[in-house]
């Protein structure tokens, strides 16, 4: 279910990088300085840190962390032609 | 001068960065190749965004919103700050993991052990150390380029360029990548910092952004620069797709390899996203603000480039101090070919020198010695053509390098998701790619005028290249075929050994 959510959530993400509503709009200017389609895309940047946030607490890949018999893995294999 | 002179302060710093981090150095191939994969949280954020920053980044956003408005975050910024994150969080772990378990210092060492393949992975390297060279190229020419316009002419692009190339091959030499990510470091930190304080400072000059912007919005001439009113929609779409050459890339994949734990990426992943606001968004800003200026825009036309504007902009409104620091965090970015001269010198002894033999026949020593050499020719060779050839050419090459990266990284996603893909599936990706990339070379180049190619109804030569259907850039299309590529083919020719498979994929674990 977690999964599913994550997905959904960067996937909807994705979506809404394509702001076709905001294209021809340079008004209202934010804090009046930030036309409003720059001012969208600041928020989009806010909400990808927000949606990797979510990944790294609900999707990390703990499994890497686990220690391995390295050494004995490191051995180089065979040259492949 | 003062510019130009806190500029060499700089360079005198990142100098002596390289002779600290020699002292450190272990004699091994892996400590001077990735730093004995001990790069802690911190150094490995603000290293690997660094490494990511280039000229390109700093120089050509402010330039190209200067050109093409406000569109150009939203093009290459806030994509990037959602694709980037994912695939390092993703593909990144996964090739941070397989590179400490099995001790591989390359990508193609990676592909050569994963798919069980030995030549295949020669081709690999050469077309990456192929799209690799243009961006070491610029980044020379980009450095004479800069302290030419920060000395107000005084200092030849020659010297100039001379001097960067000098001073990046000596830190490089010396510190491997142990000094290039403390060098990285530096320059994200110098420029987060300044590249704030710059805002504020120019806003105070020029008495306000919001009365400027008002100005703008007034002229019919600026006000399409505040919206995106001129920018094509699939074309920001297919910008979606770029940012994928992140993982692909040899120096950033190679970077993944250097941190100490796999918990580094926590802070990388997450903050990712915020750092790209904080250096592009000045950026992006300055080169809208530049637009309302006439002088500014009177240097450009004369110029014919928009590459200096934010040095215009700074040079006009900050004081000399500031420009010089700020300029000094502007030629760290051209000099992020560091990463780059690194990685092809590690690709070349470990892909080639190491792969062939001479590991085993002159021991490890020599490999570095070797690396070491390769730092300097690599950056001597890039120097002579810099300074030989048109610029033109390279940020042409330079294109094609991101779309080619972009395609390559469903070989990099395959090698540790898929247990299925196989040596010729990759084979059939890094084919596909080439020609790719080579057809579209041809066909911008046999037909020069914009409109649509005879025989080939859905692409268009457009003044940017050639779009497909109607806008997307080439590298949608490529990146589709490449993981067809990779996916029929594997698909159709027998898998690894079950050892292998095994060796990437243990039971219960996916990778």
């Amino acid at each position: 279910m977690k999964t599913w959510t994550l997905t959904l959530l960067a996937v909807v993400l994705f979506i809404l990088h394509q702001d076709l509503w905001l294209w021809s709009s340079a008004t209202p200017l934010i804090l009046g300085s930030l036309p409003i389609g720059l001012f969208y895309h600041v928020c989009f940047s806010i909400a990808s840190s927000l949606l990797m946030w979510a990944l790294v607490k609900w999707a990390w890949p703990a499994h890497l962390e686990k220690p391995r018999n390295l050494e004995a893995e490191r051995a180089q294999p065979e040259r492949n032609s | 001068m003062i510019e130009a002179a806190v500029v060499f302060a700089y360079l005198a710093i990142v100098l002596y960065m390289g002779i600290f981090a020699f002292r450190r150095h272990r004699g091994t191939g892996e400590d001077y190749f990735l730093a004995s994969r001990s790069l802690g949280p911190i150094v490995f954020l603000f290293s690997l965004f660094g490494t990511n920053m280039t000229a390109f980044s700093i120089l050509g956003s402010s330039g190209k919103t200067f050109q093409d408005g406000i569109g150009v975050y939203g093009l290459m910024a806030s994509s990037s700050g959602l694709i980037i994150p994912l695939t390092l969080l993703f593909v990144g772990t996964r090739l941070w993991a397989v590179g400490k378990r099995f001790g591989h210092m390359t990508p193609v060492q990676i592909f050569r052990d994963r798919w069980e393949a030995g030549h295949i992975g020669t081709l690999i390297f050469v077309l990456q150390a192929a799209l690799l060279v243009p961006y070491i190229v610029v980044g020379v020419m980009g450095g004479g380029k800069t302290l030419h316009a920060l000395s107000s002419g005084q200092i030849p692009e020659a010297v100039g360029g001379g001097v960067v190339a000098l001073v990046v091959m000596s830190y490089v030499f010396c510190g491997g990548m142990r000094g290039t990510a403390w060098v990285n470091t530096f320059q994200t930190i110098l420029f987060l910092t300044f590249g704030v304080l710059a805002i504020v400072v120019i806003g105070n000059s020029l008495g306000g952004f919001s009365s400027t912007l008002n100005r703008m919005l007034e002229d019919e001439a600026t006000a399409h620069l505040l919206s995106r009113e001129h920018m094509n929609a699939y074309v920001f779409f297919s910008f979606m797709f770029i940012p994928l050459s992140a993982i692909a890339f040899p120096h950033i994949c190679i970077f993944c390899l250097t941190a100490k734990k796999v918990e580094s990426f926590k802070y990388t992943v997450i903050l990712y996203p915020v750092c790209i606001l904080a250096i592009w968004l000045p950026c992006v800003f300055l080169g809208m603000i530049a637009a309302s200026d006439a002088s500014i825009q009177d240097t450009v036309q004369a110029a014919g480039s928009s590459d200096h504007v934010m040095l215009l902009v700074l040079k006009q409104h900050a004081p000399r101090w500031l420009t010089g620091i700020l300029g000094a965090a502007i030629m760290a970015a051209v000099m992020a070919s560091d990463s780059q001269i690194l990685a092809l010198s590690t690709m070349f002894t470990e892909d080639i020198f190491a792969y062939y033999g001479g590991k085993k026949l002159f021991g490890e020593k020599v490999q570095v010695v070797t690396g070491r050499i390769f730092v300097i020719v690599v950056t001597a060779v890039a120097y002579v053509i810099a300074m030989t050839t048109h610029q033109q050419i390279f940020d042409i090459a330079i294109k094609y390098a991101f779309t080619g990266y972009a395609a390559l990284a469903p070989l990099t996603i395959a090698a540790v998701f898929w247990k299925r893909g196989t040596k010729y599936g990759a084979l059939a990706s890094t084919l596909v790619v080439m020609g790719g990339l080579l057809l579209i070379a041809y066909l911008e180049a046999a037909y020069p005028e914009t409109g649509s190619i005879p025989g080939l109804p859905l692409l268009t030569r457009t003044p940017g290249g050639v779009v497909f259907f109607r806008g997307l850039l080439p590298v949608v299309p490529l990146v589709l075929l490449s993981t067809l590529a990779m996916i029929i083919v594997s698909l159709l020719t027998p898998p690894p050994s079950r050892r292998t498979v095994e060796r990437y994929f243990p039971s219960g674990v996916s990778s």
